[in-house]
C-alpha cells in the first residue's frame, strides 16, 4: 500500500494542504513558469525526444545516400551538414538533455526522497535555455547555414578561410549556449545530491543512479569549460581577428584538437554514465536482488568519468605526437577498461543470482549490456595505438562508438522509458509489443552497426559522401541502411506501445515492478509534492525495507515529518545525511523563460555581428536577474 | 605471395562474423597486408579480435544462463534475506572484473605499445633510402621527389622492398595520409610536417585516401600507391623529372598555346613552359598518370575531355571551373595533354 493513501480523514486534510501549497498554476502560463522537477523533465524529455527524432531522420538520409556506390541523394553539402547535425544533435541534443535533464530531473528528487531539486528555479533556466538554444542551432539547418565541419568541427576546416558562412558560427554560439544549460543542470545535480537528500540517506545508502548522475554532473562540470574555451576561441578567429588556431601567425591547429577531446573524451562517459544508472535501477528491479558489489560499482561510476578525463589524447594517435606521449595515454585509457569491467560482471552475476523476470525494461538492459561489451571491446583494441592508427577515422571507430552510443546510452533510455512509464502515466504499458519492440530494435542496431567493423577494416574512411563501387563496400553498406530502418521500426512501435498504453493502458498502481527505491513509495503518477512524508531511509533499496515503510504510514496517520505548512523541504549534511535546516523552497517564477529569452537574443545578436545590441541585451539578462532576485524565499 | 595466408583468415572472419566477407584482397584493405608494418597490425587485430570473441561469449554465456533460470529464486549458500550468493559474486566481480582485465590488458599494452609500435612509428632519417613529399590539397594530393624535379599528383610511385620515409604536408586543412595495405595513417597538419615509412613487399598498386574529413569532396581525395621494380622506379623517375616536350602535331600545339594563353595556366604548372600555377596539380606528365581529380575517373581521352568541360558535375565544388570550349579548341587541348607522357 503506497503512502500516498491517507490513511485517516486528519491525514488527508494534511495532505490536502499539502496540495494547496505544491500545486501549479493551470494551463500553458503553468508550464511556462513552472519550478516542479517533474514537469521540467516531462518538458526535457518531449523536447529531446522531438530531437531525437531530427537526428534519427538525419541518420537515415545519411544511410539512404550510402545504401549505393555512387548515389546522388543528397548533394555533398547537404550531406555534410547532415552528418554534423547528427553528431551535435544526438550528443548535445539528445542523451545528455534526456538522460540528465528528463530522467536525472524526473527521478533524481524521487530517488532522493526530496520533493524538488534544491534549485528549482535554475533547473527552468536550464531547461529553458536548453529549448532556445535547440531553436538556435535548428534555424541554421532550416536556413541552410548549419554546421558543416562535423561535430568535433577541426580546425583549419572550420576557419574563416576555409569556411566563410555562418555556419561555423552557428556551432560556436549553439555550443556555448548549450552548454550553459548543461552546465547549470550538473551544477545542481551535485548540489540536490549532496543536500536535499531524505535525512537518514547517508551517502553509502544512495541508490546508484543517483552516484551515475553525480558522477556524471561532476564530468560536465570540468569537461565544459575546456569546450567553452574552444568554441570561444574559434569565434574570436574568425570574427575578431585573433590567432588561436592559425600556424601561419604562431597558432596551433593541434590547440583545438586538445582543447576539444579534454572535453570530448569526459564527454563518452557522461553519455553513458546515467545510462548505468538506468541500468542499476532496472536491474535490482527484475531480478528482486541488492545489486551484488554495490560499493564497488558505485566508486567505479565514479572512477570511470574521473579517469576519462586523463585519456583524451587517444583520439589523436594519428596527428604525429611523439611515441612516449601516446604510449601515456594509451595506459591511462588501458585503466579506463577496469571500472566498466567491474560494472559488466555486477551486473551479470545480478541477472544469475537474482529472480530474474525479463520483462522489457531488463531485456533492455540485457541488449544494453550486450552492445556496451561490444563497444567495450573494440574500444580496448584501441590499447593498441598502431591498431588504432590503422582504424582511426574509419568505418570500425564508427560502429565502435555507435556501440557505445546507440548501444550502451540509448537502449537503457529506452529501457528505463518502458520501466518508469507506469510511474510517470499511472498506467503500465503492454508487455508483448514491449518485448517484441525491444527484439526488433536489437535486431535492427545490430544489422546497422556491426557490418560497418568490417567495412571500415576494409578501408573505408568515416565522413565520405559517397564511396566507388568496386572495393566490397557495397553489401555492407546496404545491409547497414536497412538496418537503420529496422531500428526505426522498432522505435515507433516503441513509442506507439507508449502511446496506446497512456490512453488504453490498465491502472498501474504507485509499485508495479516491487522496485526497489523511493519512487515507487509514493503514487503513479507522483503528487506535485512527491511525498506526503519525509520518507525514512536505512538502506539504499528504502522500498524494500517494510519497517521504514511502515514507520512512514504511522508518521502520515500521526501528521509527523510533513511539513504542510509551508513550502519547504528538509536539507541534510553532504555525507552523513543528517537533517541540517529546514528549507523554504522558491515559487513558481517567470523569470527563467524571460532570462533565457534574453540570452537567446544576446547569442542571435552575436551570430549577426551586432556586438553593441548583444551587449545591450547582456544588461536585459542582468535586469532580468535583478527581477529573479527580486522573488527570494524568505529565510 | 601470402595469398592462402590472407584466404584463411578471411575464412575465419567470415566463420566468426557470420557475415560474408566480399573484397578480400581489394585495394584498399588493412586486412589484406603488403609490408611487415601492416601485417604486425592486422596480426594484432586478429588476436585482438580472437581475444574480444572469448569476451563477449563470456558475457553473452552468462546472461544466457540467467535466462535459463528465468523465474526461479536466486541462488548460492548464504542465501539471506534478498541477497542470494552475495559471496561467491563478490569473488566473480572482483576476478573477472578487476584481475583477468588487468592481465589481458597490460599483456595487450606490453606487445602492442612497446614492441609492435616500433614498426610503425616514424622511421629515423638514417634508415630509409628515399624520401618522398605528399602534400595534400583540397581535394588532392602533390607528391614531390625532394633532390630531383618530379612533381606529381594523386599518386605515389615507390620501389619495392625498399624503406622509404614519406614527409607529409598541407596546403590547407588537415588531411590523413592512409594506405592501409602498406601502413597506419599519419594526418597532415598544417604548419607541421609529419612522417611515415612505407616499405612493401611487393610490386603492384595499392588505394589511399585521406581519412580526415576536409571539406565538400572528401570522398574523392584518393591516390594510388604504385609499387615498382627498383629499376623500373627508377626509369619512371628519371622520365618524370624531364621537362614537357615539344608537341608532336599541329593540333597539340595549338592546344598548347590555348593552354598557355587561356586560363588553365594560371592554376597548373607545366615544366618548361610559362605555366607556373599552384592551385591545381603539376600537369608535366599528366598523360601518364592513371587518372583525374584524384581517383575521381579514369584518365582517357573521352574522360579527359568530359573532366574539362564538366568536372563540377563529376566533383562538385572543387577548384576547377568548368571550361567552356568549342568542338575544336577542345580537340586541340586534349591532344595537347594526351601528348604530356
Amino acid at each position: 500500500m503506497a503512502i500516498a493513501t491517507p490513511p485517516t480523514p486528519a491525514a488527508a486534510e494534511r495532505m490536502e494542504r499539502l496540495e494547496q501549497i505544491w500545486e501549479s498554476r493551470p494551463g500553458i502560463l503553468g508550464w511556462l513558469t513552472t519550478t516542479d522537477h517533474k514537469r521540467i523533465g516531462l518538458l526535457y524529455f518531449w523536447t529531446t525526444l522531438a530531437l531525437f527524432g531530427a537526428g534519427g531522420a538525419e541518420a537515415l538520409l545519411i544511410r539512404t545516400q550510402l545504401a549505393q556506390p555512387n548515389q546522388h541523394v543528397v548533394s555533398p553539402q547537404t550531406f555534410d551538414e547532415l552528418f554534423s547535425m547528427h553528431g551535435i544533435t544526438m550528443i548535445f541534443f539528445f542523451i545528455i538533455p534526456m538522460t540528465t535533464g528528463a530522467f536525472g530531473n524526473y527521478l533524481l528528487p524521487l530517488l532522493l526522497g526530496a520533493r524538488d531539486m534544491a534549485f528549482p528555479r535554475m533547473n527552468a533556466l536550464s531547461y529553458w535555455i536548453f529549448l532556445a538554444s535547440a531553436i538556435f542551432i535548428y534555424t541554421s539547418l532550416f536556413i541552410g547555414k548549419a554546421p558543416n565541419a562535423g561535430w568535433f568541427n577541426y580546425v583549419p576546416l572550420a576557419s574563416k578561410q576555409f569556411n566563410p558562412g555562418h555556419n561555423i558560427d552557428f556551432y560556436c554560439l549553439g555550443i556555448i549556449f548549450n552548454s550553459i544549460a548543461s552546465t547549470l543542470t550538473a551544477g545542481q545535480f551535485i548540489v540536490t545530491i549532496f543536500k536535499s537528500r531524505a535525512p537518514g540517506m547517508s551517502l553509502n545508502r544512495m541508490p546508484l543512479f543517483c552516484f551515475a548522475m553525480l558522477a556524471a554532473s561532476f564530468g560536465l562540470l570540468f569537461a565544459l569549460p575546456a569546450l567553452s574555451a574552444d568554441t570561444t576561441f574559434l569565434f574570436l578567429d574568425r570574427n575578431v581577428g585573433t590567432h588561436f588556431f592559425d600556424a601561419s601567425h604562431g597558432g596551433s591547429a593541434l590547440l583545438w584538437q586538445h582543447l576539444f577531446w579534454i572535453f570530448g573524451h569526459p564527454e563518452v562517459y557522461i553519455l553513458i554514465v546515467p545510462a548505468f544508472g538506468i541500468a542499476t535501477s532496472i536491474i535490482p528491479a527484475f531480478t528482486q536482488r541488492r545489486l551484488v558489489a554495490f560499493p564497488l560499482v558505485a566508486v567505479a561510476e565514479l572512477l570511470v568519468v574521473f579517469v576519462g578525463f586523463g585519456v583524451w589524447a587517444h583520439h589523436m594517435y594519428a596527428v604525429g605526437m611523439t611515441t612516449i606521449s601516446m604510449i601515456f595515454f594509451a595506459a591511462a585509457t588501458a585503466m579506463v577498461v577496469i571500472p566498466s569491467t567491474i560494472q559488466v560482471f555486477a551486473w551479470c552475476m545480478s541477472f544469475i543470482t537474482g529472480f530474474a523476470r525479463f520483462k522489457t525494461p531488463l531485456l533492455f538492459i540485457a541488449g544494453f549490456i550486450f552492445m556496451f561489451v561490444t563497444g567495450g571491446l573494440t574500444g580496448i583494441m584501441f590499447v593498441a595505438i598502431p591498431f588504432d592508427q590503422q582504424v582511426t577515422d574509419t568505418y570500425f571507430i564508427v560502429a565502435h562508438f555507435h556501440y557505445i552510443i546507440f548501444g550502451a546510452a540509448v537502449f537503457p533510455i529506452f529501457g528505463g522509458m518502458y520501466y518508469w512509464f507506469p510511474k510517470v502515466t499511472g498506467k503500465l504499458y503492454f508487455e508483448r509489443p514491449g518485448q517484441i519492440s525491444f527484439w526488433i530494435i536489437f535486431v535492427g542496431t545490430n544489422l546497422l552497426f556491426f557490418p560497418m567493423h568490417i567495412v571500415g577494416l576494409l578501408g573505408m574512411t568515416r565522413r565520405v559522401s559517397t564511396y566507388p563501387s568496386g572495393l566490397g563496400w557495397t553489401a555492407y553498406n546496404l545491409a547497414e541502411t536497412i538496418g537503420g530502418f529496422v531500428t526505426l521500426a522498432g522505435i515507433l512501435l516503441l513509442l506507439g506501445n507508449l502511446f496506446v498504453s497512456y490512453f488504453r493502458g490498465p491502472p498501474a498502481g504507485p509499485d508495479p515492478w516491487h522496485g526497489p527505491t523511493l519512487e515507487w513509495t509514493t503514487s503513479s503518477p507522483p503528487p506535485e509534492y512527491d511525498f506526503a512524508v519525509i520518507p525514512r531511509v536505512t538502506s539504499a533499496y528504502a522500498n524494500w525495507d517494510p519497517v521504514d515503510r511502515e514507520a512512514d504510514r504511522l508518521n502520515l496517520a500521526d501528521g509527523l515529518l510533513m511539513l504542510e505548512h509551508g513550502h519547504e523541504q528538509p536539507t541534510v549534511t553532504p555525507v552523513d545525511g543528517r537533517l541540517a535546516e529546514i528549507a523554504q523552497m522558491p515559487h513558481e517564477s517567470p523569470w527563467p523563460p524571460v532570462l533565457a529569452l534574453a540570452l537567446a537574443l544576446v547569442f542571435t545578436m552575436l551570430l549577426i555581428g551586432l556586438y553593441g545590441v548583444a551587449g545591450i541585451m547582456g544588461l536585459v539578462c542582468l535586469l532580468a536577474l535583478a527581477g529573479w532576485h527580486s522573488q527570494e524565499p524568505p529565510e | 605471395m601470402n595469398a592462402p595466408r590472407e584466404d584463411r583468415r578471411c575464412l575465419a572472419f567470415l566463420v566468426l562474423a557470420v557475415v560474408p566477407l566480399a573484397g578480400c584482397g581489394g585495394s584498399q584493405n588493412a586486412l589484406a597486408p603488403e609490408s611487415h608494418q601492416a601485417r604486425d597490425i592486422a596480426t594484432l587485430f586478429w588476436w585482438m579480435m580472437g581475444g574480444a570473441w572469448v569476451g563477449l561469449g563470456l558475457v553473452v554465456g552468462l546472461l544466457l544462463w540467467s535466462w535459463k533460470r528465468r523465474n526461479r529464486r536466486g541462488f548460492g549458500r548464504d542465501v539471506e534475506g534478498d541477497k542470494p550468493g552475495e559471496k561467491r559474486s563478490w569473488y566473480a566481480v572482483v576476478v573477472l572484473g578487476i584481475v583477468m582485465p588487468i592481465a589481458v590488458i597490460s599483456t595487450l599494452f606490453v606487445v602492442s605499445d612497446l614492441f609492435v609500435i616500433k614498426t610503425t612509428q616514424a622511421p629515423a632519417s638514417t634508415t630509409t633510402k628515399l624520401t618522398v613529399q605528399v602534400i595534400g590539397h583540397q581535394w588532392w594530393w602533390e607528391v614531390r621527389y625532394p633532390g630531383t624535379t618530379a612533381v606529381t599528383a594523386n599518386e605515389l610511385h615507390i620501389p619495392a622492398r625498399t624503406p622509404v620515409r614519406v614527409e607529409v604536408k598541407t596546403a590547407d586543412v588537415i588531411h590523413s595520409f592512409w594506405v592501409p595495405e602498406l601502413n597506419r595513417k599519419i594526418d597532415t597538419i598544417p604548419g607541421r610536417s609529419n612522417v611515415v615509412e612505407l616499405d612493401a613487399d611487393q610490386v603492384g598498386r595499392y588505394r589511399g585516401q585521406c581519412a580526415e574529413f576536409c571539406g565538400l569532396q572528401h570522398a574523392h581525395m584518393a591516390m594510388y600507391v604504385f609499387v615498382d621494380e627498383p629499376s623500373a622506379f627508377r626509369r619512371w623517375l628519371a622520365q618524370q623529372e624531364k621537362p614537357v616536350e615539344a608537341p608532336s602535331s599541329a593540333l597539340a600545339e595549338r592546344g598548347a598555346r590555348l593552354f598557355l594563353d587561356g586560363p588553365c595556366s594560371s592554376c597548373h604548372a607545366i615544366r618548361g613552359t610559362d605555366a607556373d600555377g599552384y592551385v591545381g596539380p603539376d600537369l608535366t606528365h599528366v598523360a601518364s598518370r592513371a587518372t583525374l581529380g584524384a581517383l575521381t575517373v579514369s584518365n582517357t581521352p573521352d574522360d579527359l575531355r568530359q573532366w574539362i568541360l564538366h568536372s563540377q558535375q563529376a566533383k562538385p565544388g572543387n577548384q576547377m571551373p568548368d571550361f567552356n570550349a568549342s568542338g575544336a579548341r577542345l580537340d586541340a587541348l586534349v591532344a595537347f595533354l594526351e601528348g604530356l607522357k
